[in-house]
């Protein structure tokens, strides 16, 4: 193969390596982006005052871990800033079976959170609830059915009820769905014999001074969204294999280009050590020489890349189906977002690899002799 | 040292590893070249006429003796300061013409400059000046793939001249071309060596080139068997100005 076909190919490679790695980082920030907005609507609002004693990831906590409303939130309450739901777990039997879930009540006429609880604003003798469609199909129960459902008063003293369901309702974010049934707030309160009394109380706007109440701790976006943020990149080390695959096909490429071009360049380094070059100025520029391929790969990405990308940002991918059970927000489609510093990063962090790489063969040059290279054995 | 004398060799030797023993390619050579001098090395092939004049030009360094290069001790310089001599001091002519290809006739002679304290407007003027020295001002914007042998081995010469080096070095550098042509490089490189007082030392063992030149140092297996300075009625006398378009003396 020529040696300009086979540098046009490497820098091709390279230009691929470009654009996936871009446009990979670019779904993982829309993934990330859209899972982060669909929290926020559904389950987190602008931040969530916990009880002291609430711990998500332990439900035998939930037992203790209520109180009532503070004081100093009744007024932000009453003006639709804040929502109280009570938290408490209690056990259904969906056809025979015995199934532990969470009980969750919520004001009806809440407006904070995307969850359709309007339904739940009816006078039916059994409790109304609704459920997302995860849960649905879980215990295969759809609007208009019934099921019994057993739980501890906060006396410890079981009691029964039924429940009907009043709605079910489609979500992408997975933790407001699996295992859950929504009740209206003042029956579950009713229920556990626990008046006025909350598990967490959800803010509609982002809180930038939290109320500070004794037994009752706020939690923010960093705090509430790092799970999830960590969760998609860890997912996400499938795909980045890869671009890494690209990178180092690309970066072994570059590699070889310059072995070569220093192996057929042998009389020109030797004329340049002549005309009073020094060897460290020799080296910096076929090291220059070998970025260039680097930003020539840059210009050729943005050639057919931008085009791409940009009708990526417009049509999404779509997500297969079997996602939905990875227990996060995904959509069915997702729409990359490429950000300024994404770009950029993306393009440093190449021309910086590919620098690294061009200038390791040239420590070639130093040891050559300039008598020898100017005899130019080859050519 | 002879303040006249711009390069001073003394007791030099160059030897080479070779299977385990070595090769003398040079043997205890003693040489002194004055300003503007027109000197030949002239010897059959293997008689360490490249390997001199690499030594003079920094570019290899002797085993045993000295070589002073105007004040310096080629023995004694780091790499940066031989290239810091060349870069200021020396011009090279290679039988091969060793243009960069992807430059243009302007750009290949202005590199020297580049790598020297010239501002813009000096490296413009300069590069110009040697253009014409060379009957080349209408090639400035070709590629060396665009020129003759002649027409290349030219813009070599501008290239080693532009700087007003003391001292030139070329090797075999009508090797390649037919009669004609290196005759109209001789000319020029005679002219240049009046008018600007360059030192030109060649290694040659071509006779055209021997018409020319003024002192002929004989090497033979390493060894200088002769130095004669050439009576000028053995050379042809002079015609026009050197100009290509006036033909050579074939
Ligand atoms: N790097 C080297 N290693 C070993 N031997 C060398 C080296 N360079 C030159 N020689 C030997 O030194 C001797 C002189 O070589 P040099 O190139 O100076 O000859 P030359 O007179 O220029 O010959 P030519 O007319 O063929 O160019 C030769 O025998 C050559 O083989
Ligand atoms: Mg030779």
């Amino acid at each position: 193969m020529g040696a300009g076909l086979r540098t046009w190919l490497n820098v091709l490679v390279l230009s691929f390596s470009f654009v996936i790695i871009i446009w990979h980082r670019g779904i993982l920030d829309g993934w990330n982006h859209q899972a982060e907005v669909d929290t926020i609507n559904w389950e987190i609002g602008g931040g969530i005052y916990w009880h002291e004693k609430y711990d998500p990831y332990d439900p035998f906590t939930l037992t203790d871990s209520h109180g009532p409303v503070p004081y100093q939130l009744k007024k932000e309450i009453n003006a639709g800033n804040l929502e109280p739901i009570l938290i408490s777990q209690a056990t259904i039997y969906p056809d025979g079976h015995m199934q532990t879930v969470l009980l969750k009540g919520i004001d009806p006429e809440q407006m904070i959170l995307a969850l359709p609880t309007a339904p739940l604003d009816t006078m039916i003798n059994e409790i109304p609830a609704v459920i997302g469609t995860r849960m649905a199909k879980s215990i295969k129960l759809k609007t208009g059915d019934y099921m019994t459902v057993r739980w501890r008063d906060v006396n410890g003293v079981f009691d029964a009820a039924d429940i009907r369901i009043v709605g079910v309702f489609k979500t992408n974010v997975p933790s407001v769905d699996n295992g859950q049934i929504w009740l209206p707030l003042d029956r579950l309160q009713k229920m556990m014999q626990m008046p006025d009394e909350a598990t967490i109380i959800v803010a509609a706007k982002e809180v930038s001074e939290p109320i500070l109440t004794s037994s009752w701790e706020f939690k923010d976006h960093d705090f509430l969204l790092s799970d999830l943020t960590e969760m998609i990149r860890s997912k996400s080390i499938g795909g980045s294999i890869m671009y890494i695959i690209l990178l180092l096909l690309a970066m072994l490429a570059i590699f070889d280009t310059q072995v070569l071009s220093i192996f057929r360049r042998q009389r020109e380094i030797g004329t340049h050590m002549a005309l009073g070059m020094t060897r460290g100025q020799v080296i910096r520029l076929f090291t220059v020489e070998g970025a260039m391929h680097g930003i020539l790969a840059a210009l050729i990405a943005a050639i057919y890349g931008i085009p791409f990308l940009y009708w990526q940002s417009v049509a999404g991918l779509s997500m297969p189906a079997g996602t939905d059970d990875m227990g996060m927000a995904v959509a069915e489609k997702i729409l990359p977002v490429y950000s300024v510093g994404l770009v950029i990063s993306t393009t440093l962090i190449v021309l910086i690899v590919v620098t690294i790489v061009s200038f390791l063969p040239t420590r070639r040059i130093a040891k050559m002799n300039p008598t020898e290279a100017i005899k130019g054995k080859v050519i | 040292m002879d303040n006249s004398n711009i390069i001073q060799i003394e007791n030099m030797w160059k030897q080479f590893p070779m299977g385990g023993g070595k090769f003398t390619a040079l043997e205890n050579i003693n040489l002194t070249f004055g300003k503007g001098e027109f000197a030949g090395l002239v010897g059959p092939s293997g008689s360490g006429k490249t390997t001199l004049l690499n030594i003079i030009g920094s570019l290899d360094v002797p085993t045993k003796g000295s070589t002073i290069i105007l004040d310096k001790s080629i023995s004694d310089l780091t790499h940066k300061e031989a290239a810091q001599l060349r870069n200021h001091h020396l011009g090279f002519i290679f039988q091969t013409y060793n243009l960069l290809p992807v430059y243009t006739v302007f750009e290949n002679v202005e590199y020297p400059l580049l790598l020297l304290d010239y501002t813009s407007d000096e490296r413009h003027k300069a590069v110009l000046d040697a253009l014409e020295w060379v009957g080349l001002s209408d090639k400035e914007k070709s590629r060396p793939a665009q020129l003759s042998g002649g027409e290349s081995q030219r813009v070599a010469i501008a290239r080693a001249m532009v700087k007003r080096p003391e001292i030139v070095l070329a090797d075999e550098p009508t090797a390649n071309l037919d009669a004609e042509n290196s005759h109209h490089i001789l000319q020029m490189m005679e002219k240049l060596n009046k008018e600007l007082e360059t030192t030109f030392i060649f290694a040659t063992h071509d006779e055209k080139v021997i018409k020319y030149i003024r002192r002929k140092i004989s090497l033979l297996d390493g060894k200088i068997e002769k130095d004669e300075h050439l009576e000028m009625g053995d050379r042809r006398p002079e015609t026009g100005d050197g100009r290509p378009e006036t033909g050579g003396r074939a």
